[in-house]
């Protein structure tokens, strides 16, 4: 038994008790979906989980009129501090229900439990108390006095990180007055009604929020109903753009968070074993399925088969395996969909000549695997470097100048975020600035705070989640009137898919 | 014995320069009476597509001028306006039918407009960005940055008015811009050229095309090198379309706006052609 090898410490399941079925969570209640229910299953065995309801186009009907009446007869007449009120009790059942959330997480989702336990719930119950701070101070949100709420909130969320994505959007969406229906992702909805039994806990009114489950039809419905008011969507910017045609000349207003693909930049002069260690978070954290995953490894030329061959023996001590598992570094991959995804652009990489490499690493019988996988000699022009694989998956280039650093960067129809790794400080605020994207991390990566903005430039997405600056996605300025922004009545035209 | 007076021949403004439409065409303008006025030259998909080559290839420059100097750039543009006051009161009078009171009153608004927008040149960013308190050894900053290429269509009327007020917001961060000017009222936008051209405005980083907004606006609102669309004058074209078509690349866009006060001056008007950047710095042990 070498030093490596741990014997298994599996976090108990028994914290979980999980119902056989799940129905739709509607004005306060769970109802049966009338769409075709379906299973979900931990993607590290194939285990069957739960079932869970498909809320079918009367359930949306259902879903957004109990928001709009939640809206009109209380959540808007509530006071902001009781509003924050509730927030506040909803961050701290979360944080007392943390374990159980973060095994079903891990379960569901295919993560290391010491992702969901360590990071995901802690920054969940974080993004709750600081936006309930934020519900009785909106006049200092930087819309002027008096800001008003929007009304109701769609909001469609990714498997990445399920809860975490919840709390992103139903936190600010709360404080800021809004109500809210919310789809989970098919395969990762536990926790989104987990946290619907916290609500009734909590005590929160009926109708606050609404969970629909389902596929990308539901979730399709429910961005293009037509009492919505507000359009929220994390996800891949395919179907982005399907959203951002569907709202065109529409009053809904919209942000969207979508794909990336980060250069993590290191430079001849960067603290190596830090770099080192922010590399392999930045695309091996939660197996990479992460929009800002530092996907693409930018090193200067000079330090380039030095830092690859540290980085291949580093990459020799992750433990790839059982989730739940508290040792482990790399889980599931989250879907067979996705698995098959990642292997198709991997192998396109190979085909187009780059060079892969992988751990030895023992890939479990059942479930999604991917072993860690790093491509050298990657050209610019490679798929593995322009397109996101949403996998641990690293494409490694070189620079020999800033310039031509920056320059790599940049070259990407996405600007969600970028990695700088550099012992100078002059450098790090040059680069930075010249870098376009939303979030730049500088001798770190893959770091989230509620206090902080996040958000992308050009086709990574619009508007901001996070920080002060994600109040401004629920809030209108009151003096904007509505008859200052004209809009063609009903004018908006149905857009399919393409 | 009277003078015989030369009229200008009113063209395109791109890249700093005064074209005619690539495709040879012209269109007449005309005064509320049906009088000629002059003939405009009628940008063509090609106009378009060169005016947004020209503000990219300008934008790196006046991004990453000082908010200084920017603010000084603009402000200078009232100075100029100011000193062709005359000139801009006589063609918007023309062009729209107004009596001089009514002409005096657009192009005075206009010049304070560009005053009231040079000022925020180097104060946005303190108000749209702030320090973010993360739970972590960090330095945590966020600022906005203009996002890039911006496309306008720029309301009808009031003719130079209406520019003003869609075109300085997008430059106060740092945008370049293309606009599509007013299509009955084209004249005085091009003189407002001629003093973007004197006026240290580095050349590109607005481009004026004249024509037909229907024609024009929809290369504008599909070309992949444009960042974002304003839509503020487009209420009377079909902008859902042109909404639609921006979203292949997903540009950020602004609807169109009627009423007296379309396009008002305002702090929202900077900050939406701006993106939020923020910066993770490390703090070392100490």
């Amino acid at each position: 038994m070498s030093f490596l090898d741990y014997a298994p410490a599996p976090e108990s399941r028994a914290i979980l008790h999980l119902r056989d079925q799940y129905g739709l969570f509607i004005d306060g209640e769970f109802i049966d979906g009338g769409g075709t229910p379906f299973s979900t299953i931990s993607p590290a065995n194939e285990e069957k989980l739960a079932v869970i309801s498909t809320a079918n186009e009367s359930d949306i009907d259902r879903a957004v009129a109990a928001a709009r009446r939640a809206y009109e007869r209380v959540w808007s007449r509530m006071s902001g501090r009781d509003r924050g009120k509730y927030l506040f009790r909803i961050a701290r059942l979360v944080q007392e229900r943390s374990r159980e959330l973060a095994v079903a997480e891990s379960l569901d989702n295919g993560k290391p439990i010491k992702e969901s336990r360590d990071v995901d719930v802690p920054l969940v119950g974080a993004w709750f108390f600081y936006y309930a701070g934020w519900a009785d101070k909106l006049d200092h949100a930087g819309l002027g006095a008096s800001p008003r709420a929007l009304g109701v909130a769609a909001q469609v969320i990714p498997w990445n990180f399920p809860l975490l994505m919840l709390a992103w959007k139903i936190a600010p969406a709360l404080a800021a007055g809004n109500t809210v229906v919310l789809k989970p992702a098919e395969t990762t909805s536990l926790t989104a009604l987990i946290f619907a039994e916290i609500l009734q806990q909590a005590d929160l009114p009926a109708g606050v929020v609404n969970i629909v489950t389902g596929a990308g039809e539901t979730g399709r419905m429910l961005v293009n109903h037509p009492e919505v008011d507000k359009v929220a969507f994390t996800g891949s910017t395919a179907v982005g753009r399907e959203i951002a045609r569907s709202v065109a000349g529409t009053h809904k207003k919209v942000t969207l968070e979508l794909g990336g693909k980060a250069a993590n930049i290191v430079f001849d002069d960067a603290p190596i074993d830090q770099a080192i260690e922010g590399v392999v978070n930045g695309i091996f954290f939660n197996q990479g399925h992460v929009c800002c995953a530092g996907s693409r490894l930018l090193v200067q030329e000079n330090v380039h088969d030095e830092f690859v061959d540290r980085l291949k023996t580093r990459l020799q001590t992750l433990r790839l395996g059982d989730p739940l598992d508290k040792n482990t570094d790399i889980g599931a991959i989250n879907s067979a969909e996705q698995l098959q995804r990642i292997r198709e652009l991997s192998d396109i990489g190979e085909a187009e000549g780059a060079e892969r490499w992988s751990p030895e690493c023992v890939i479990p019988d059942t479930g999604f695997w991917f072993a860690p996988t790093i491509f050298t000699n990657v050209s610019t022009s490679s798929r593995i470097a322009r397109d996101e694989i949403f996998g641990p998956v690293l494409s490694v280039l070189t620079f020999r100048t800033p310039a031509e650093a920056i320059a790599k960067a940049n070259n990407t129809p996405y600007g969600l975020s970028a990695g700088i790794w550099t012992d100078k400080g002059s450098r790090i605020l040059a680069v930075a600035d010249q870098l376009r994207a939303g979030v730049i991390w500088a001798n770190t990566f893959n770091r989230f705070d509620p206090a902080s903005p996040f958000g992308g430039y050009k086709e990574s997405g619009y508007g901001r989640e996070g920080g002060r600056h994600g109040l401004a996605a629920y809030l209108a300025p009151a003096t904007r009137t509505a008859t200052q922004v004209a809009l063609p009545a009903r004018k908006a035209k149905k857009v399919t898919a393409k | 014995m009277s003078r015989l007076a030369v009229p200008k021949t009113y063209k395109l403004y791109i890249g700093g320069k005064f074209p005619r439409s690539e495709s040879g065409r012209t269109f007449e303008v005309t005064g509320r009476g049906g009088d000629f006025l002059a003939n405009a030259a009628q940008a063509s998909r090609k106009d378009a597509r060169d005016a947004v080559r020209a503000a990219r290839g300008a934008l790196a420059g006046w991004a990453g001028a000082t908010a200084y100097n920017r603010g000084q750039v603009l402000y200078r543009i009232a100075e100029l306006m100011e000193g062709r006051r005359a000139q801009f009161i006589d063609e918007v009078a023309k062009s729209e039918g107004l009596n001089a009171r009514a002409a005096a009153a657009q192009v005075d608004e206009s010049i304070d407009r560009w005053v009231w927008y040079a000022g925020w040149a180097d104060k946005y960013v303190q108000v749209a960005g702030n320090g973010n308190p993360v739970s972590g050894p960090f330095f945590n900053l966020s600022v906005p940055e203009p996002t890039g290429v911006v496309a306008i269509v720029a309301p009808q009327s009031p003719s130079l008015l209406g520019i003003v007020s869609v075109m300085a917001p997008a430059l106060v961060s740092g945008n370049a811009v293309v606009v599509v000017a007013s299509h009955t009222h084209p004249l005085a936008a091009i003189s407002l050229a001629e003093v973007l051209a004197t006026s240290d405005v580095p050349g590109g980083v607005v481009n004026i095309l004249t024509g037909s907004p229907a024609e024009i606006a929809p290369w504008l609102a599909s070309h992949s090198d444009v960042n974002a669309l304003d839509l503020a004058g487009a209420g009377d074209l079909d902008w859902v379309d042109l909404q639609i078509a921006a979203a292949d690349t997903l540009k950020r866009v602004l609807p169109p706006e009627h009423g007296e006060d379309a396009a008002a001056p305002s702090l929202d008007r900077i900050v939406a052609f701006t993106e939020t950047k923020t910066v993770w710095h490390t703090k070392s042990m100490v």
